[in-house]
């Protein structure tokens, strides 16, 4: 990977004076991902809040081709694009040396619900495109609505906390064990290591094969928490393993934990500073922090074992 | 060389789509289109085109990865069917929106429910709006030779629009005719080859597209396309009559047939033209004034062209299948007697809806269509405007 001297010295290829909100997460991560794209980007961006605030005609934010298209289809749109490469390329159409980081940019909504079935058709085609989740675990866009990635207990404007509930019923789907099911590369990573974010994206997109990264994306405006805090939470969601740094290699086989705290710290240090946890810490509502740290340490525990598994390989 | 052989609509499509040779098809399977994907499947196997296929999970993901493909410049064919094209409707407008040139075969099945594999218009004419091309072919040899004419229509830099062709289901997808099968090469030169305007490729000279469109632009946006849909009707004629000059046969906007001096008229479209033609030669040979219009663009529609060929006529029956419930009067119906209004053609104008869910439409039945007109040309008087074709109870 290259290191911090030249990546400086490469151009940002997503502009300042977008409208995304301050202290959004979806910029740090773009920024990442086109500084780590190994060859020409194109990025695909289904309908979310990064692509209604970073290309408004007659603007753009984007100085990559950039294509929307609809909501649940970024996956689908970006295989078309697979396959035109692939197709004009074998007609002698395209410079054969030139080489293409084909990139769909998704919200959770559009990844994890909406989006699924066209991910999971990419994935399993085998399409030679990175797929990005900035997963803020909701519906953003739309006025912060629970999604699929939604932690347990979190209150949304579709899960209220109230006498007869508290927040979101369920635990989040693991998109990035889903996807490894594919054999495609797969990796989770956090906006606040960006080393290890961006060593992932040039590994994805110089793989013969589909990828996807879920990346953690704090939303000062959704998780409730001041605009100059993103980076931070994004490290507590990591140190307390509710976000751990993985890799997902040999057609789903190899797991690899990236980073492994030092000293663990209890999901109540990352469920504090935001808003939509406050009712977590109101006397008799003991049990959702004792709920969602037990299942913290389930899928912590898991992951360290299929790596411990993945160790002889 | 070219050479007279034996093919169903379908199979006549897909010899279409191999001589074209596409970048890329994305498709799914539903019957009755499954034997286009299924032979050109065989196409691609054995290697006699270049053709990227993605076989893709969905209708919708055919469509969008249409889109992908077709902004990304390459060429883009898809085919599908009745719940295939209501899946993919959302993408319809988006790929007409973003002025894509993708051809899609419809190959014209009912929609759900009560869920049928047969035959109607439902599917394509519920998506009249979606700011396609629309192009209604009669048999197999039309489909073929419309499948060609398609690919030119859609990249023409004055339309640059996604074009439909439709195909009756199992009327015409499933029934062996003789077709007259171009030469490889003479197709090839025909359609050319796709030169795009921009395209996602030139990371040199990078553009967004499917930007979001506030009100200070939308309805620009939306009228230029529609504009330029209103303006693909002199390429469509242009494209077809080059194809006559060429292979020595064109079907034109709309086709009059007997309708210099007729009296009475069955207008319509795709299948069912045949069979009023048949219709129209007995009655004529009684010495009975009848003729038959059909519409083989429907979109955009013939607005001069049908009013012209209505003029002077004393009653005329749209048949069409395919319902609009709660409307004044079904899709087609409702057209014509636009047109008629536009032109100030004053023409007593019935509806007859026929053959839901693949009921046929005999030659008899269409015979009682003409007698019905018969009777509202010597009373100068409509009974009824909304008719239903053999259907039970019905009265």
């Amino acid at each position: 990977m290259a290191s911090l001297k030249e990546l400086s010295q490469r151009e940002i290829l997503f502009t300042g004076g977008h409208r995304l909100c301050a202290g959004c997460p979806a910029p740090i991560v773009v920024k990442q991902v086109l500084l780590a794209a190994p060859h020409a980007p194109i990025v695909v961006n289904p309908t979310c809040c990064l692509e209604i605030s970073s290309a408004v005609f007659p603007y753009t934010a984007w100085k990559v081709p950039y294509y929307h298209n609809a909501f649940e289809n970024a996956a689908a749109v970006a295989s078309g694009i697979d396959a035109a490469i692939t197709a004009l390329r074998r007609r002698g159409k395209l410079d054969e040396n030139k080489k293409f980081s084909v990139i769909a940019i998704g919200g959770d909504g559009g990844t994890y619900d909406i989006g699924f079935q066209a991910l999971s058709g990419m994935l399993e085609r085998g399409h030679r495109v990175l797929y990005v989740c900035y997963d803020n675990g909701a519906y953003m866009n739309t006025g912060i609505q629970r999604s699929g990635a939604t932690p347990y207990g979190a209150w949304t404007t579709t899960s209220h906390v109230g006498d007869a509930q508290k927040g979101k019923q369920q635990h989040r789907k693991d998109l990035a064990w889903i996807a490894a099911a594919h054999g495609a590369y797969v990796a989770n990573a956090s906006l606040h290591n960006w080393r290890d974010l961006m060593r992932k994206v040039e590994k994805a997109l110089n793989y013969d094969g589909p990828s996807f990264i879920n990346v953690q994306a704090p939303c000062p405006r959704g998780w409730r928490f001041p605009e100059d805090k993103t980076v931070e939470i994004a490290r507590l969601g990591t140190e307390c393993c509710f976000y751990p740094l993985y890799e997902v290699e040999d057609r789903g086989r190899k797991w690899v934990i990236n980073y492994v705290p030092r000293n663990k710290i209890p999901v109540t240090e990352y469920l504090k500073p935001q808003g939509r946890f406050a009712h977590f810490f109101q006397k008799g509502n003991e049990y959702l922090i004792e709920e969602f740290q037990a299942e913290v340490d389930r899928r912590w525990e898991h992951l360290q074992r299929l790596a411990k598994m993945s160790e002889d390989l | 060389m070219r050479k007279t052989i034996g093919l169903t609509g379908d199979g006549a499509a897909a010899e279409a789509m191999r001589q074209i040779d596409p970048d890329v098809v994305a498709a799914y399977p539903i019957t009755p289109q499954t034997e286009i994907v299924e032979r050109f499947a065989e196409f691609v196997a054995e290697g006699s085109v270049h053709t990227e296929l993605v076989t893709v999970e969905s209708e919708h993901s055919a469509m969008s990865a249409c889109c992908g493909s077709s902004a990304a410049g390459a060429r883009t064919i898809t085919c599908t069917s009745s719940q295939g094209l209501a899946l993919m409707h959302e993408m319809l407008y988006i790929a007409a929106g973003n002025r894509l040139p993708i051809v899609l075969i419809n190959v014209n099945r009912t929609l759900s429910a009560p869920i049928n594999i047969h035959n109607d218009q439902s599917d394509s004419l519920g998506s009249r709006d979606a700011g396609w091309i629309q192009l209604y072919c009669e048999g197999a040899q039309e489909v073929y030779d419309t499948v060609i004419q398609a690919v030119r229509i859609a990249e023409d830099r004055s339309v640059m629009l996604p074009v439909m062709v439709c195909l009756d289901g199992f009327v015409v997808s499933h029934n062996v005719e003789p077709i007259n099968v171009l030469d490889d090469q003479e197709v090839k030169d025909f359609v050319g080859e796709f030169r795009p305007v921009i395209n996602l490729l030139d990371t040199e000279n990078p553009i967004s597209m499917g930007n979001l469109t506030l009100p200070e632009y939308f309805f620009e946006h939306k009228y230029a396309q529609a504009y330029a849909l209103e303006q693909s009707k002199p390429v469509i004629a242009k494209v077809d009559k080059e194809f006559g000059e060429k292979f020595g046969r064109s079907y034109g906007i709309i086709e009059a047939y007997r309708m210099d001096d007729a009296e009475i008229a069955i207008v319509t479209l795709g299948s069912m033209v045949g069979t009023a033609r048949v219709v129209a030669d007995d009655l004529r040979q009684q010495g009975i004034k009848a003729g038959v219009l059909k519409i083989r663009c429907y979109r955009p529609f013939p607005i001069d062209e049908v009013a012209e060929a209505l003029k002077g006529v004393k009653a005329a029956a749209v048949m069409e299948k395919a319902l609009s419930p709660g409307a004044p009067g079904p899709a087609v119906f409702s057209d014509v007697l636009g047109a008629l209004y536009h032109k100030g053609v004053h023409v007593n104008l019935i509806s007859y809806v026929a053959g839901l869910g693949g009921r046929d439409v005999p030659a008899k039945s269409i015979r009682r269509v003409y007698e019905h007109l018969q009777k509202i040309a010597a009373s100068g008087k409509v009974d009824r405007i909304l008719n239903y074709l053999d259907l039970r109870g019905w009265q």
